[in-house]
């Protein structure tokens, strides 16, 4: 019987050896539709200009020295839209140079790009755009989604909430569209998991906050019903920041603010996490961000195609991300892997403070057949994309 | 001091026992310390403090001087074991976090975290003597027994690379899974073993055709695969035992060489991390890196028989002889 095995398996490895390694050139599209950016209370903390991009150019090094090795070469195609310009032609302009796109856009933007002709069949890898929509009704075939949705944000909070015993809630809405989704993803954890919200509350102040939010925020607040945790949904960075410490009630915040859910932050330092943080900072001269980290995961994902496929066609690269040979280290210390429902990357989501990771979601004790890690995000029983389906 | 040895040299002289028992040297990576453990009393009687972040560790193979990775002082310690004094450093590249050192005694062969560099150090002329280009986050770092060649792991290249260390240059590069963090070669030389902490398996190669021969899988109840992540490793002389540690699933499992087989999980502390034998290989000390202890392991029985609390962060361990 072992012997029989052992057999197999040399058979096996010499299949493998047969297929050596021969030259691959791979070329990597990054889209970016620059948005307009709502004005915000606070002058500090500027979006860096390169946030994504500075992901994907670091993704494409780690990519180059694996290839140095294999005869694998890889190279980056930039094109960035200024405010109002012309995304489709851009997008079109792309796709003729290659089928795999890291981009860098909003949701109607990603599914024009998705829907054209010329993307039939591509693989476009959505970095910065955290709607459900996209990942259930609006999903598409050829869209991978590196970026955790609000709906894995919120549910990591949520957890983070019943494991405290900190279930009740009340919430702060921003009048952004983005603070609205938020605020909804919120809803559905909380439902999910069994916290309760208790008062939503829609942020309707129209003073600079720098001035009074000592004054300003205990009004505001003190009507909340009795609470554990104060939640904001201030997704464009407006008002949150002033919220911490100026509380009616002594309780702390979490959402946007605080305690923050998200994909990446500068304080994620465990399983090997510095290294990359190192290697960010030497290249970019600034913190990793989520989407720096969406983009660069993108970058190592397709990396990791090609050098265990040794092929660069969309087809067979697909198909060896969404089967389960593929995985990748990404710094969270679990191995990621696509959700082959919507196209959504599992990955744990880190639970920071300015200073430090306070945890890491999934928390322990909430248990999923499959794997912990779809705790968060839509299961597959609830998913309504069909795109995937086959 | 020197009174001292006198007195115990006299007893020794006398036919009386002298309690100087062999010990255990962990590297405590967020303590900037050493912690050395008396094997007869499995209590540690020294703590040494040394550079910033201490993570590999090995002694010579005369265990006359200590070498040590002190990977935020960029530099690697050499240290006299009676002592506990730094004698003086060796330039090591930047950011050193694993080493090995070659069976002449002479050089060691140092993986550069940062730097994407194995580079190769003089410990007596104490002289960089080559740098090589290897891939990403180079750690796991082994040598086969007879110095032909040398091995450093990448971590995110995922890649074994086979330094022939007569021209320390690169003549093989094998994939392995995710994340790979310790190498070492068998005792006969035929076979190298390399652990995928996120793939959560090691391979074995065929040391002469370096293809892949094996691939070992774990499997703990109760625990989810993802959980199980092999890191260091240490084989029996005997050939009867690979004992690996599986990082946050707090447990080592035992793997019959021969069958490639896993034949037992021990229970440990948590986040192990690396391991030593004493100098029978009777017992096994792991560095447990969360729970900030080291577990000592009955090799025999293949039962953990106690814990002993260490600094922040165990990380290696090595093994003296003081007799």
């Amino acid at each position: 019987m072992i012997a029989r095995l052992i057999a197999n398996y040399l058979v096996l490895v010499w299949l493998y050896c047969g297929a050596a390694y021969g030259e691959v050139a791979v070329a990597i599209g990054y889209l970016e539709q620059i948005e307009p950016q709502p004005p915000v209370l606070s002058n500090l903390d500027p979006i860096p200009e390169n946030e994504g991009l500075a992901g994907a150019e670091l993704g494409l090094k780690d990519n180059a020295t694996t290839g140095r090795f294999l005869k694998q070469t890889y190279s980056l195609e930039t094109r960035i839209v200024d405010e109002g310009g012309d995304f489709e032609s851009a997008a079109r302009e792309l796709l003729s140079l290659t089928p795999f796109i890291i981009v860098k856009a909003p949701q109607e933007k990603l599914l024009a790009l998705a829907d054209l002709p010329e993307a039939e069949g591509a693989i476009l890898f959505n970095a910065s755009a955290p709607d459900v929509d996209l990942r259930g009704n609006a999903c598409r075939r050829n869209i991978l989604h590196t970026l955790p949705s609000r709906a894995m944000l919120t549910d990591a909070l949520a957890q983070f909430g019943v494991r405290k015993k900190w279930t009740d809630w009340v919430v702060i809405s921003g009048p952004n569209p983005k603070d609205k989704a938020y605020a909804d993803a919120l809803q559905k954890s909380a439902q999910k998991f069994g916290v309760r919200i208790r008062e939503v509350k829609e942020w309707d102040v129209d003073a600079d906050m720098r001035r009074n939010a000592f004054q300003e925020l205990p009004l505001f607040t003190q009507d909340f019903p009795e609470h554990d945790l104060l939640i904001v949904a201030d997704e464009t960075d407006d008002f949150g920041r002033y919220v911490p410490f100026s509380t009616w009630e002594p309780r702390p915040v979490a959402g946007t603010e605080g305690l923050v859910a998200t994909a990446w932050d500068r304080t994620v330092e465990q399983w090997g996490a510095a290294q990359l943080q190192n290697r960010f900072e030497e290249e970019a001269d600034r913190p990793m961000r989520p989407v720096d980290y969406a983009s660069w995961v993108a970058m190592r994902a397709l990396g990791e195609a090609v050098t265990r496929t040794n092929q660069a066609e969309p087809g067979v690269i697909r198909e060896y991300l969404l089967s389960d040979k593929f995985e990748l280290a990404g710094f969270k210390g679990r191995p990621l892997t696509f959700r082959t429902w919507n196209g959504q990357m599992r990955q744990p989501i880190p639970l920071v403070h300015p200073r430090a990771v306070a945890t890491q979601a999934p928390l322990e004790g909430f248990l999923h057949q499959r794997t912990e890690l779809d705790t968060l995000g839509i299961d597959e029983a609830e998913s309504a994309c069909t795109a995937f389906g086959e | 001091m020197r009174i001292l040895w006198q007195i115990a040299g006299l007893a020794m002289g006398m036919g009386l026992s002298v309690a100087v028992a062999d010990e255990i040297w962990v590297s405590n990576e967020k303590d900037d310390t050493i912690s050395v453990i008396d094997i007869e009393t499995l209590e540690v009687v020294r703590t040494i403090e040394v550079g910033e972040r201490p993570r590999g560790i090995t002694f010579a193979i005369d265990h006359s001087v200590l070498y040590l990775c002190a990977s935020d002082s960029d530099t690697v310690q050499v240290i006299d074991p009676e002592t506990g004094k730094v004698l003086h450093e060796l330039p090591s590249g930047e950011d050193p976090e694993q080493f090995v050192l070659h069976p002449d005694n002479r050089h060691l062969y140092i993986a550069n975290e940062d730097d994407a560099i194995t580079t190769v150090v003089d410990t007596e002329t104490r002289k960089v003597i080559a740098q090589i280009d290897v891939g990403i986050e180079p750690e796991g770092m082994a040598v086969s027994p007879d110095g032909d060649i040398a091995i450093t792991t990448s971590e995110t290249t995922n890649m074994a690379h086979w330094i022939d260390t007569k021209t320390q240059e690169l003549f093989a590069n094998t994939i392995v899974d995710q994340r790979p963090r310790h190498a070492e070669f068998t005792h006969d030389g035929t076979e190298l073993w390399v652990s995928s902490e996120i793939g959560g398996t090691i391979t074995v190669f065929d040391r002469a055709s370096q293809e892949e021969k094996a691939k070992i899988n774990f499997e703990i109840q109760g625990i989810h695969p993802d959980r199980v992540q092999p890191v260091g490793f240490e084989m029996t002389k005997d050939g009867k035992h690979v004992f690996v540690a599986l990082g946050p699933s707090n447990h080592v499992a035992v793997v019959d060489p021969k069958t490639y087989e896993v034949t037992d999980y021990i229970l440990v502390g948590r986040r192990v991390w690396h391991m030593s034998f004493n100098g029978d290989e009777s017992l096994l000390f792991t560095t447990n890196g969360v729970s900030g202890d080291v577990t000592v392991i009955d090799v025999e029985k293949l039962e953990p028989i106690k814990s002993i609390k260490v600094g922040r962060f165990p990380w290696g361990a090595a093994y003296r002889p003081t007799n």
